[in-house]
């Protein structure tokens, strides 16, 4: 009979319409800028650049190679290297940026810059309510609005931060060994005096106080 | 070539309305018999004349796009009417050219990877396959054995939820204003939410990698995708009891927008659209690229080429892909994620071509790749089954209405950024 399928299709949207009161499977919408769902673990949006300790500018892990600026595939990272060295987080004098800039208006979120960097210095971030009505200054992020603390990359992306920690413990573990059997060796002024002032800066143990113990052992 | 199944689309166009529109019958056998001189390709720009040879009608030209909300993006189509009949048909693309490919051949392999997302975007997962499965013919390397699986899924997650939109599109041309489409996104929305706990990301997944995949799978996301997949049949039935015997999508669809089996060969059609012409045709069979040997799984073909048998093609194709999907969650094997040998800097495959292609949710999509030994492919060319299958697109809608002409053009799964790149 003609209008049997129509009727039939009614039943459906009938069936879906009640069942919204009823079934959480049926009504999936929230009321977004009210109810805000939690981000999935590995969700991302622009990348940041992770430090270390408390100082933004003295934990910042990345040493400026270049490497992300190369790679971005729409270019959208600005590196000036720094004419002078600080020490990095196993205490070797490294460059560090003096400038890195992200325009995350051009940024495609696509974390090649976050794959490629060898030091994990750069990771995604998950934050994304960012829209500002500043046309041209607004979305060019400097160096001070990317640095952020480890302990925020550990808040947002707990087993990958975990592994970072473990593999730059082990790290700085095989590192200070090497430095103190050169220090026994040769007795060489500038090495150890390195060390010793930079071993508190790193302070792993604080940002992945359940992460570190377990390399430090092994 | 278009002469003949352009004038059995007139026919069968006026029968489809007949018992609505019985005027527009005589009219459209007179447009048949006088319009289409055998020397003239498949239209001819006359007015229609009456019985005293005078003019009685004047032509419309139009252009529907490119900011019309049927045309699923930035796609225009110069239509000359003859009433409401269509006369002639001109697709215009370019809209939405970015210069894909020559941007390709200016960055290294890694960094056109993200880029293809933005190809069809709603598949990115198949497209970033068919980019890695091109560079993997030209550097010879070989994907480890999950991550194949994980593609396979990940692929066929993709082809479930290109599918279902464009049967939301598709009704939602018709007229079906907005339910079946929110029925549809309901649903994409589970497999986007598989993809964004996966790859970080819900559309732009960018993650493949040559050699494999880019990460491993999130604990319990395999769980997580047979619930997905389970739950899937029980929305097909629900959608195909919304849909399938609705009398007014099939007095739209049926013996609307035929494409013979021959032009649709002639014109390398692929993908549902070539199936539901009748050929058999997948990629997936024909190549077995990947693992799709091991997968125990049929190709639904069509028999009329009609909008309905589009229609029917993707349901029925859903179905198999929970096969394949059921399979490939219940053997999934342990181990590394991407192959050992496979660099993510400095890339430089030697010398040499490659074409890799799989088939996508709309397609055979393809990558041809020429490399000279630089970190740069030589050549990278992009074979969208968007574009090719819109070919067609005047073939199948001349002598139809116009109102028919949009759900022809959703009937063919166009996603513009694929068409224009
Ligand atoms: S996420 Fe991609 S586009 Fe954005 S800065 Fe990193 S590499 Fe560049
Ligand atoms: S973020 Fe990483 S890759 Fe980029 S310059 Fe710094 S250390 Fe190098």
């Amino acid at each position: 009979m003609l209008g049997t399928g129509i009727i039939k299709g009614m039943v459906e949207t009938a069936r879906n319409f009640v069942g919204s009161y009823t079934d959480e499977a049926r009504l999936t919408t929230s009321e977004y800028p009210e109810e805000k769902l939690s981000p999935k673990e590995n969700a991302r949006t622009f990348p940041f650049l992770v430090f270390d300790t408390t100082d933004s500018a003295a934990g910042l892990r990345c040493v400026a190679c270049q490497i992300c600026e190369k790679e971005c595939p729409p270019k959208c990272i600005y590196i000036e290297k720094s004419k002078t060295k600080k020490p990095d987080y196993t205490g070797k004098p490294q460059l560090f940026p003096a400038v890195f800039d992200i325009d995350i208006s051009v940024c495609m979120s696509c974390q090649i810059c976050v794959e490629v960097c060898p030091f994990d210095a750069i990771k995604m971030d998950q934050a994304f309510e960012l829209s500002t009505s500043d046309r041209f200054g607004g979305l060019l992020l400097h160096k001070e609005d990317l640095a952020k603390p480890n302990d925020y990359y550990i808040s947002i992306h707990p087993s990958e931060a975990r592994e970072v920690d473990e593999r730059l413990a082990a790290e700085k573990v095989k590192a200070e060994a090497k430095a103190k059997a050169e220090a026994a060796g040769s007795a060489s002024e500038p090495k150890p005096a390195i060390a010793p002032t930079t071993k508190p800066a790193p302070a792993q143990p604080q940002t992945g106080a359940s992460a570190t113990p377990a390399p430090a052992t092994t | 070539m278009s002469q003949s199944p352009s004038s059995t689309i007139g026919i069968v166009g006026g029968t489809g309305l007949a018992s609505q529109a019985s005027p527009t019958e005589g009219q459209s056998s007179s447009f048949g018999a006088q319009s289409l001189p055998h020397h003239q390709p498949g239209y001819s720009l006359q007015p229609k004349v009456d019985a005293a040879g005078e003019v009685s009608s004047e032509l419309l030209e139009i252009a529907m796009g490119p900011h019309h909300p049927s045309t699923h993006g930035v796609f225009r189509m110069d239509v000359v009417l003859d009433g409401e009949r269509v006369v002639k048909l001109k697709p215009v693309f370019g809209y939405l050219h970015r210069n894909h490919e020559k941007i390709a051949e200016n960055t290294s392999y890694l960094a056109s990877m993200p880029y293809t997302d933005r190809l069809d975007y709603l598949c990115s997962m198949t497209n970033n396959w068919a980019y890695a499965l091109a560079v993997e013919k030209l550097a010879g390397l070989k994907p480890t054995e999950r991550a194949e699986y994980i593609r396979v899924i990940t692929a066929e997650l993709t082809r479930l939820l290109n599918h279902t939109c464009l049967i939301g599109f598709l009704v939602q041309d018709m007229g079906a204003m907005g339910t079946p489409l929110m029925y549809a996104f309901r649903e994409r929305e589970k497999i986007l939410d598989l993809f964004e706990s996966l790859s970080g990301a819900r559309m732009m997944c960018n993650y493949m990698r040559f050699g494999g995949c880019r990460v491993d799978l999130p604990p319990g996301w395999l769980d997580q995708a047979r619930a997905v997949v389970a739950g899937y049949p029980q929305f097909l039935d629900e959608f195909e009891a919304l849909l399938s015997e609705n009398e007014i999508l099939l007095a739209r669809s049926q013996g609307v927008g035929v494409l013979s089996r021959e032009l649709a060969i002639n014109a390398s059609i692929t993908g549902p659209m070539l199936r539901a012409s009748g050929v058999n045709y997948d990629i997936r069979k024909v190549d077995k690229y990947g693992i799709y040997d091991r997968f125990d799984f049929r190709i639904p073909l069509g028999e009329h080429g009609d909008v309905f048998d589009r229609y029917m093609i993707r349901i029925l194709e859903m179905r198999e892909s929970i096969k394949i999907l059921t399979q490939a969650l219940k053997d999934i094997p342990e181990g590394p994620i991407v192959d050992p040998k496979a660099k993510l800097r400095g890339f430089r495959p030697k010398a040499g071509e490659a074409y890799g292609r799989i088939e996508a949710g709309k397609g055979e999509l393809g990558f041809y790749l020429i490399s000279d030994g630089s970190p740069n492919p030589y050549r990278y060319r992009v074979r969208p089954p968007s574009l090719i299958n819109l070919t067609i697109l005047e073939d199948m809608c001349l002598g139809t209405t116009i109102g028919d002409v949009m759900v022809i053009l959703g009937s063919v799964d166009i996603v513009l950024g694929e068409v224009d790149r």
